[in-house]
């Protein structure tokens, strides 16, 4: 539900945080990993999980994400696996979770059906990477009435219209591309993010959270700066990865991941290595 | 059951709708970053479709060039042989780099010269939207990169050279299927992190919005000559056309002008593969459900969970998952027919017009050749069949001879 997203970002404004968002592949490299990895990533001190469904032609993913989405479909990960393996999350921790889904899977398993399923699983919100809102009409129209957020995305390269159109149907927060790229391309500009940010308030008080371009501490600590939220993707999915192919499973990959989430806690939390 | 424009009672068809969709199909799934992207390259699309010195320097590039208007032969032996209707070929394959992809890289790369970008891309299957990219690129000084999956980079080794020598850097994709799936989906990727600076060139009737648009339009010549033709050479229309459909520019081009013409029956011929019940085919209308792969909404190949499969066809041009949305739509209302050939009828077919007509195609042109020779003794021999000859069959001999255990070096 929008409200569990919500109420992260209102504890985290009250006690003087930025919110934490680390991006983990559903099935990467097996369900059982992700299972464990999810209250655990909450422990290690995230505030909202966004939680990937696998898709065999991600457009706006950059190798590592891509890497990671054929790891999991190497088992055929699909998307009704992922919304019961979120119900039986959701038994387990309340950490807010959001599905990032390409759209064609979520259009192939309906899209009412999708939110309606999504939703009773305790699923609190949806991005898709490859549906602007001119595209989600149907998505949305299900979504509020159910009370599924819909995370937009906004981009270094839209333009005031689009600001506007864009923030005005998310719910949740708005997501801001932090650079004109895919997933894992290279290093925001903190400038430059601090300049659209400044644009996009002056159209929308719902809360902002930066992604793609941070995969540091260091880098967390800036755009939280600007930002009330910070999301990290291929950094914790390359660590994943590192792992695994170091032979990692079970417990030692989730600490893998773990690890790497507290310390970018701390970073962002203005603290610790790198400070 | 064609929509009409409203008011001004020409009857001109006017797909797709404001927001780019033919009926429900097509559209704009496009991420945030390319959307403004987009919105410029339709709103710059629209401004030089009516403007004097774009329209005069893209007709002479298509004349002297691209070497149009190309002829539309009436291959006799071929239409005795079959012994029913008589068959013409339009001959896309006499374009300049030998199909009929270079009518739209000559309209897109000259956009993009117009709108001041100095760096080009595309994705490539077979490889001659590659060579046509980079060759119009070489002539207007733009840079150009072109995107190959490596599969496909095996089957036409010559069309990679051949990019190389024509000055454009060939990346290949070695993900996924490593076919033109993923060049499109890496191509995407390029565009979405240099949109400023760079133009994509997509290649087929596919992709976000206007892309089916602006490529069905750069490629509508091909109908619009041959009609002209057939006129001057028979004084009536023909009663069919017939054209491969991988993406489905070179079946767009060919049918886009007759489309108000009811009486001419228009058929795709997708790529049956192995077999539709083999599993390993690009019959997207045989054996496809509707979905959105790589911005627009239309039939697809995939699975119970809605992963794109993996397609196979002999001819790389047609071996692609998702078939353009106009031809979904044209289908829709009952104006066009789709159906498939396999691998062994195109290859016989390949066979066929090379013996008979002294003509090779290209093995994608090859099964619209192969319903041909289905459709043609089942019409009478009053009625006229054109079929669109998109493509020449040289990059496709090594391959053809390595398939019959021939070495040709």
């Amino acid at each position: 539900m929008t409200q569990r997203i919500d109420n992260a970002f209102r504890a985290a404004r009250k006690a003087g945080r930025k919110v934490l968002i680390p991006y983990v592949m559903a099935g990467d490299p097996d369900l059982a990993t992700t299972l464990a990895l999810i209250p655990a990533l909450q422990r290690a001190g995230a505030d909202i999980i966004e939680l990937g469904i696998p898709f065999s032609d991600p457009i706006a993913d950059g190798p590592v994400i891509l890497r990671a989405a054929m790891r999991a479909l190497a088992h055929d990960t699909s998307l009704d696996d992922v919304l019961k393996l979120a119900a039986r999350v959701r038994a387990a921790c309340d950490v807010p979770m959001v599905f990032m889904s390409y759209y064609n899977p979520i259009h192939h398993y309906g899209v009412e059906r999708f939110v309606r399923d999504a939703v009773a699983a305790g699923v609190d919100g949806v991005i898709v990477p490859d549906l602007p809102p001119e595209e989600g009409h149907e998505l949305i129209v299900a979504a509020r009435a159910a009370g599924l957020a819909t995370i937009f995305l906004l981009a270094p390269t839209s333009d005031e219209t689009r600001i506007r159109k864009v923030s005005r149907q998310a719910t949740g927060f708005v997501y801001y591309v932090s650079l004109t790229g895919i997933t894992g391309a290279g290093h925001a500009n903190a400038q430059d993010v601090a300049t659209h940010l400044t644009a996009i308030r002056a159209h929308t008080n719902k809360p902002i959270a930066v992604g793609f371009g941070i995969s540091t501490p260091e880098q967390a600590r800036q755009m939280g700066q600007f930002a009330d939220g910070v999301i990290v993707g291929s950094a914790l999915v390359k660590e994943i990865e590192t792992g695994v192919e170091k032979g990692r499973q079970g417990d030692a990959l989730v600490r893998t991941a773990t690890d790497f989430v507290a310390r970018l806690r701390q970073g962002l939390d203005g603290g610790g290595p790198g400070h | 059951m064609i929509q009409r424009t409203s008011g001004n009672g020409s009857g001109r068809y006017s797909q797709p709708d404001r927001n780019g969709h033919f009926g429900p199909y097509g559209g704009q799934y496009a991420p945030e970053t390319l959307m403004p992207a987009l919105a410029e390259l339709e709103q710059t699309y629209r401004k030089l479709r009516r403007d004097k010195a774009f329209n005069r320097e893209l007709n002479n590039l298509l004349s002297e060039y691209v070497g149009r208007a190309t002829p539309l032969y009436h291959a006799a032996r071929l239409t005795a042989q079959l012994g029913g209707a008589k068959i013409y070929l339009k001959r896309e394959d006499l374009c300049h780099t030998g199909a009929h992809k270079i009518n739209n890289t000559v309209g897109q790369v000259l956009m993009a010269k117009y709108m001041g970008k100095p760096r080009v891309i595309a994705e490539t299957g077979a490889g001659q939207h590659g060579v046509a990219t980079a060759t119009v690129a070489a002539m207007l000084g733009l840079e150009c990169e072109v995107y190959m999956g490596t599969e496909d980079m095996e089957r036409q080794a010559l069309n990679v050279y051949r990019m190389r020598l024509l000055g454009a850097k060939c990346t290949g994709v070695h993900h996924g299927s490593r076919t033109l799936k993923d060049a499109i989906s890496e191509a995407m990727r390029d565009w979405t992190t240099n949109v400023r600076t760079t133009h994509y060139v997509l290649g087929s009737v596919l992709g976000c919005h206007p892309y089916p648009m602006i490529v069905r339009d750069f490629q509508s010549v091909i109908g619009r000559e041959a009609r002209k033709q057939i006129l001057k050479a028979e004084g009536r229309l023909p009663d069919l056309l017939v054209a491969c459909v991988g993406g489905g520019s070179n079946a767009i081009g060919l049918f886009h002008a007759f489309i108000p013409d009811q009486g001419v029956d228009m058929l795709g011929v997708e790529a049956g593969g192995y077999g539709v019940e083999s599993g390993k085919h690009a019959a997207r209308f045989a054996g496809g459900t509707l979905g959105v792969l790589q911005g627009t909404c239309t039939y697809l190949l995939q699975n119970d969970h809605g992963q794109i499969n993996l397609t196979h066809s002999v001819s790389a041009g047609l071996d692609y998952a998702a078939v353009g949305p106009e031809h979904a739509w044209l289908r829709e209302q009952g104006r066009s027919r789709y159906c498939h050939i396999t691998d062994d009828e195109a290859m016989a077919a390949f066979d066929t017009l090379a013996r008979v007509e002294g003509i090779i195609p290209a093995l994608e042109s090859a099964h619209a050749v192969a319903q041909v020779i289905k459709e043609a003794p089942r019409l009478g021999k009053n009625k006229i069949i054109i079929c669109n000859l998109s493509g020449r069959g040289d990059k496709d001999v090594y391959q053809v001879a390595r398939m019959r255990g021939l070495q040709v070096t």
